[in-house]
């Protein structure tokens, strides 16, 4: 559904992204893999189109979805199409309440409010406060939230696990088997190797702004000189 | 000076506090969402009186004249916006406030020579002429009240609509972290234009109601631009909450600060100099309050933006 060819971005005159590829069918987790400052929010940004938005632009490449080329629509256009964001850093809006962050800019479908706050119980729970007030791991759950209640048909999630304390982490983790047990589409960039190991069917590994290897997680535990030369530290 | 002058003065203050404030609220969020600074916002508020001043005197009904004059400083802001400030929003501030600054040279010109240099004044409607009776022989324009109720009103309702629709809180969430509302699927610019126009309206609004206690003339929305902007930056960029707090600050540490300084001045100086440091020391007072507040609390009394 998603299909990502030779992308080149950068921000200002500081080129970043080079030649990026990957693409999604229906259904599948794929995991974007790389070290710290490789390009993965960058080639996040550039498929949402917010780059423009943020003092960059695409040079190159082309970004199909559903068939169609997105590449230089405004943000809010391609979101509507059905991809739904959870960025990095969590980005809840601060002074909105719990209840306000997750319908301010929901959309009809089959996500609703009810099904979101079973998912996460916590949100209930916590639903007059102040998005600024809540903890990390429920900040994190709040913007997975409101991008299901946007009720996309591919789901972002940058860094969606970082920094989170090991439980959390864990029912995020459950949250994430269990959306693409429903068949929801995800694409995923994250450090924690063993859980994207189990929930991905695609990984791809990216490289100072190039996708230098590309391949199902067997094939990566089948070979370990590709996660020495790009992942570790 | 007696309490009683004290209590007009601190209700002139509130009263000028309220239109501070519906001028502050569409610069605030128009700041907020866009990150965009508009000191042409000021022309709304002048464009405002204007068109008030000329509708009274062409229908001789001060309430027409209000009724005409709103659409007409919506219409106004909307090509405004259209026409210059789209085409700043990507570019850096000071682009900004060179491009707008020059709006509001050219816009100044531009009434002088529809309406000319002189003053115009607009009589107090008659219905709301006179005075109330605050306790005996103590009285406070009526129209001075009215401008305060409305002003009250006005608040609350835009009070409302911010803090308890949908459409409020994306305006919210879009004055904490506009590309992110935008990734969500939220046409930005189209809210903003709605921000914008409300914005504008507003300013005319207060711009209107000021007209009948003012003199109208060209370059009146200069001195309010500049209080307006000390509003925003004590209440918090982005804040309409802040932005009313701190008007009805700005506007009584303004009007009793004119009113008691030179008083406070007599206490150690002869009457001409200390009508002159007075003077001089009142006008400074809200900047020196604004460094105050901003030394205690940088970002504002109600900071929007995250981190
Ligand atoms: N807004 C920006 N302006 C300029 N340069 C940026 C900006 N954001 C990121 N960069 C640069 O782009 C490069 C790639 O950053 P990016 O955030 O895409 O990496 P990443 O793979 O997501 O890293 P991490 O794992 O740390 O999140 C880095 O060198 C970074 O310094
Ligand atoms: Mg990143």
């Amino acid at each position: 559904m998603l299909r990502v060819d030779s992308l080149a971005a950068g921000y200002g005159h500081s080129q970043v992204l080079f030649d990026v590829s990957l693409g999604i069918n229906a259904g599948q987790v794929v995991t974007l893999m790389g070290r710290n400052g490789m390009g993965k929010t960058t080639t996040v940004r550039a498929l949402m189109g917010m780059l423009p938005a943020l003092g960059g632009r695409v040079l190159a490449g082309r970004v199909g979805w559903q068939g169609a080329s997105i590449i230089g629509q405004p943000a809010h256009a391609i979101a509507r199409q059905g991809l739904g964001l959870v960025p990095e850093g969590r980005q809840v809006f601060p002074t909105l309440t719990v209840l306000e962050n997750l319908t301010a800019t929901a959309r009809p479908g089959p996500w609703t409010l009810p099904r979101v706050l079973a998912l996460f119980p916590r949100l209930g729970e916590r639903a007059g406060n102040l998005g600024a007030r809540l903890s990390g791991g429920e900040q994190q759950m709040l913007a997975i939230g409101r991008a299901l209640l946007t009720n996309p048909s591919l789901l972002i999630l940058d860094e969606a696990t970082e920094g989170l304390a090991p439980l959390i982490r864990a029912e995020i983790w459950a949250v994430l088997a269990q959306l693409k047990a429903e068949g929801l589409a995800i694409l995923l960039i994250d450090k924690n190797l063993g859980a994207v190991m189990r929930l991905s069917d695609h990984l791809v590994i990216i490289e100072k702004g190039r996708s230098v290897w590309s391949g199902a997680p067997e094939a990566l535990a089948a070979a370990p000189e590709v996660s020495q030369t790009y992942l570790h530290v | 000076m007696s309490t009683q002058l004290l209590l007009i003065q601190a209700l002139n203050g509130l009263q000028f506090g309220v239109l501070l404030f519906l001028v502050a609220a569409g610069l605030t969020l128009v700041f907020g969402v866009m990150d965009f600074i508009n000191l042409a916002h000021g022309v709304q508020y002048m464009l405002g009186a204007y068109l008030g001043a000329s509708f009274a005197a062409a229908t001789g009904s001060f309430w027409l004249a209000l009724l005409l004059a709103l659409p007409v400083a919506l219409l106004a802001g909307l090509a405004l916006e259209w026409l210059v400030f789209r085409h700043l929003y990507a570019r850096d501030h000071l682009a900004q406030v060179l491009a707008t600054f020059g709006v509001i040279l050219s816009l100044n010109q531009l009434v002088r020579m529809v309406w000319g240099s002189a003053p115009l004044q607009v009589p107090v409607p008659a219905l709301l002429e006179g005075g109330i009776q605050l306790m005996p022989g103590l009285t406070w324009p009526t129209y001075r009240a009215a401008i305060l109720l409305a002003g009250l009103a006005t608040a609350g309702l835009l009070w409302l609509v911010v803090e308890r629709t949908r459409l409020g809180a994306l305006v919210r969430a879009g004055a904490s972290n506009a590309p992110m509302v935008a990734a969500l699927g939220v046409d930005i610019h189209r809210l903003f234009m709605l921000v914008f126009g409300c914005g504008a309206m507003l300013a005319g609004f207060a711009g209107v109601m000021a007209a009948p206690i003012l003199s109208v003339e060209p370059g009146m929305g200069d001195t309010v631009l500049i209080l307006a902007f000390v509003v925003i930056v004590i209440g918090g960029i982005g804040s309409v909450r802040g932005a009313f707090i701190a008007a009805l600050l700005v506007g009584l540490i303004e009007t009793l600060g004119r009113s008691l300084m030179p008083d406070l001045m007599r206490l150690f100086l002869a009457p001409s100099p200390a009508r002159q440091t007075g003077a001089a020391l009142a006008s400074m007072l809200v900047y020196v309050a604004m460094a105050g507040i901003l030394a205690w609390r940088p970002r504002g009394l109600f900071p929007v933006r995250a981190g």
